[in-house]
């Protein structure tokens, strides 16, 4: 029996020739990361709980620092020094208001066919490169960082054959948000998500991110694109070999296959409170839902193809004066070229506020947090009830364009209906 | 694990780790200062109502979201004997292992029981609600072991000794 992408990923990890769903082994990590909503609960741990501390391999290890950056007040200072002064003393890479850390991942660290701890549930981002990324809790990351090894369940694989092409002004992110919508915010649960098919190569690696960034919304514990070409330039421009490029073997078997074609997709709006409650924005544009915050950002959507769409909808507009407009871009250096771009400029001068790089909104508790009764449109990961701040708050989510039009209108419309 | 008896909360589908401790509260330094928090934007009252031993039967997904350690800290700080759901997210499922809090899976009994109801559980072979038995599985002895040592760190300590 052949292997899917995913247990070619966790045999080479165990060193072993073959795995197959439900075995457990014992896995070398390739890399593990860290950020600031847990590393100093992880540090706690390691000063107080451990009878023998030591990390197996400090070149493997990265501290990124993204959901209060900068510290919003002194109990996250004491946080962020407690991770800084860890960081130094063991010599673990520290990056400090550079990016969102599955972005600083992508850019700086991720190789296809690695298996890559996260201390974060959206690590699924990986598998846009072909690699298996997967969230996981501060012991499990303490006890990866102490022995380089941890166990993994091999989980059972659905596969999603992409074809064709997105229509206009229908992206990754309404893609991702209807196959969630289909399955239901458990319909992955403890499963592999495997996107091939000439749809899914057609796809840029950003589009890929966006993808496989959500997996974990449907319960993945990872999501993976087939890697190709793409995926070597990518490595290549950003100083890295791709050396390990698995696909499934013709015989390797899933626990379900899906087709999607993607020009039938049409662009979406979840409604609050749950990740699959999917509808169109065709139909809710209609109610005219009035809103009170928009955000264009996240791991999922604050890239630069995401803020070109942005800035496009809003170029020579104003925001609505009952709307505040917000944006973080996922690192500095998407910050660096949208202000080479001119498209910082253009949405400042569309009255947005564009914010240094951060989890920002989507985390809920550094920046545009929503008060009571507020409605919020966002490209965030999440709409659980109060993710955005008060627990009577709504968060829709929706694509860059309608995120965009929506700040514009004051209501939730599309960037026709500008 | 020896037999015990709770009093029974009762919750539905897909309650995320946000739910369970909002973001807004995770910079309270201890878990103990969090747990007055615990469920507040879907239940205000309800931490404040949990006593040592009760028992949260919830639907499917519980524990979805964010891998946020604090979730099944909370719980297990709260003092819940277990949480019995029809499904779990598997960090969630994961960080409860690690942490030493009891999960048991059961398709039947958050249809049947009514909060407030004394539940019998009898780990790794039945509950018992109002006479009636409900079977449930076994997790496997490595995972059982974890938990009875209460949590990872403490199990892996025991075992060989490298952490």
């Amino acid at each position: 029996m052949g292997m899917t992408i995913g247990e070619k990923i966790i045999a080479r990890a165990a060193g072993v020739d073959v795995v197959k769903p439900n075995d457990i082994h014992t896995v070398t990590l390739d890399r593990m990361m860290s950020n600031d909503g847990t590393t100093h609960l992880t540090v706690d741990m390691y000063n107080n709980k451990l009878k023998h501390p030591r990390i197996a391999d400090n070149k493997k290890v990265v501290f990124i620092m993204d959901h209060n950056v900068p510290a919003e007040n002194p109990k996250t200072a004491e946080a962020h020094k407690k991770m800084r002064n860890f960081a130094r003393e063991h010599d673990i890479a520290l990056y400090e208001g550079q990016g969102i850390c599955h972005q600083i991942m992508m850019e700086d660290y991720v190789c296809p066919g690695e298996l890559i701890f996260g201390a974060d549930s959206h690590t699924t981002t990986y598998g846009a490169l072909g690699a298996f990324g997967t969230g996981v809790g501060c012991t499990d990351f303490l006890y990866a960082m102490t022995t380089g090894t941890s166990w993994v369940m091999v989980p059972e694989t659905l596969r999603f054959n992409l074809h064709g092409k997105l229509p206009e002004g229908v992206y990754a992110r309404d893609l991702i948000l209807t196959i969630i919508g289909d399955i239901g915010a458990n319909g992955a649960n403890y499963k592999i998500m495997e996107f091939a098919g000439d749809g899914a190569h057609n796809l840029t690696i950003d589009e890929r991110i966006v993808l496989c960034n959500l997996t974990v919304e449907a319960g993945a514990k990872a999501g993976i694109v087939e890697p190709d070409e793409k995926v070597v330039e990518y490595c290549e421009s950003h100083g890295r070999q791709a050396v390990h490029m698995f696909k499934s073997d013709e015989d390797a078997s899933f626990a379900k296959v899906y087709e999607y074609d993607l020009s039938k997709i049409k662009p979406v709006v979840v409604r609050p409170d749950f990740v699959d409650n999917f509808d169109t924005l065709e139909a809710v544009r209609k109610e005219k839902i009035k809103i009170d915050e928009a955000f264009v950002g996240s791991c999922n959507n604050g890239r630069i193809e995401d803020l070109r769409i942005a800035a496009e909808v809003v170029k020579g507009r104003q925001v609505h004066p009952n709307v505040r407009f917000l944006i973080a871009p996922a690192s500095q250096a998407v910050y660096i070229q949208a202000l080479e771009e001119g498209i910082i400029t253009t949405l400042m001068k569309a009255g947005a506020m564009v914010m240094n790089t951060n989890c920002s909104v989507c985390w809920g508790s550094c920046q545009g947090v929503i008060g009571k009764n507020e409605v919020l449109i966002s490209t965030g990961t999440r709409n659980f009830k109060g993710r955005a701040g008060d627990p009577s708050s709504k968060v829709y989510m929706a694509n860059a364009a309608t995120c965009a039009a929506s700040a514009v209108k004051g209501y939730i419309c599309g960037p026709e209906d500008l | 694990m020896n037999q015990f008896t709770g009093k029974v909360w009762v919750l539905g589908d897909d309650i995320d780790t946000d739910i369970i401790i909002p973001t807004d509260y995770l910079a309270l330094p201890t878990v103990e200062d969090m747990k007055q928090y615990g469920f507040s934007p879907l239940r205000p009252d309800l931490a404040s109502r949990i006593q040592e031993g009760d028992i949260i039967v919830a639907g499917k997904n519980f524990g979805c979201g964010s891998s946020r350690e604090q979730a099944p800290e909370i719980i297990k700080a709260l003092k819940v004997g277990c949480v019995i759901a029809k499904s779990y997210a598997r960090i969630f499922f994961r960080n409860s292992i690690n942490n030493g809090l009891l999960l048991i899976e059961n398709s039947e009994i958050q249809d049947v029981v009514k909060e407030g109801d004394m539940l019998t559980v009898n780990p790794g072979e039945y509950l018992e609600l109002n006479g009636k038995k409900y079977s449930i599985s076994t997790l496997p002895d490595n995972l059982m072991d974890i938990i009875n040592a209460g949590g990872l760190v403490k199990a892996m300590q025991k075992r060989n000794g490298v952490i």
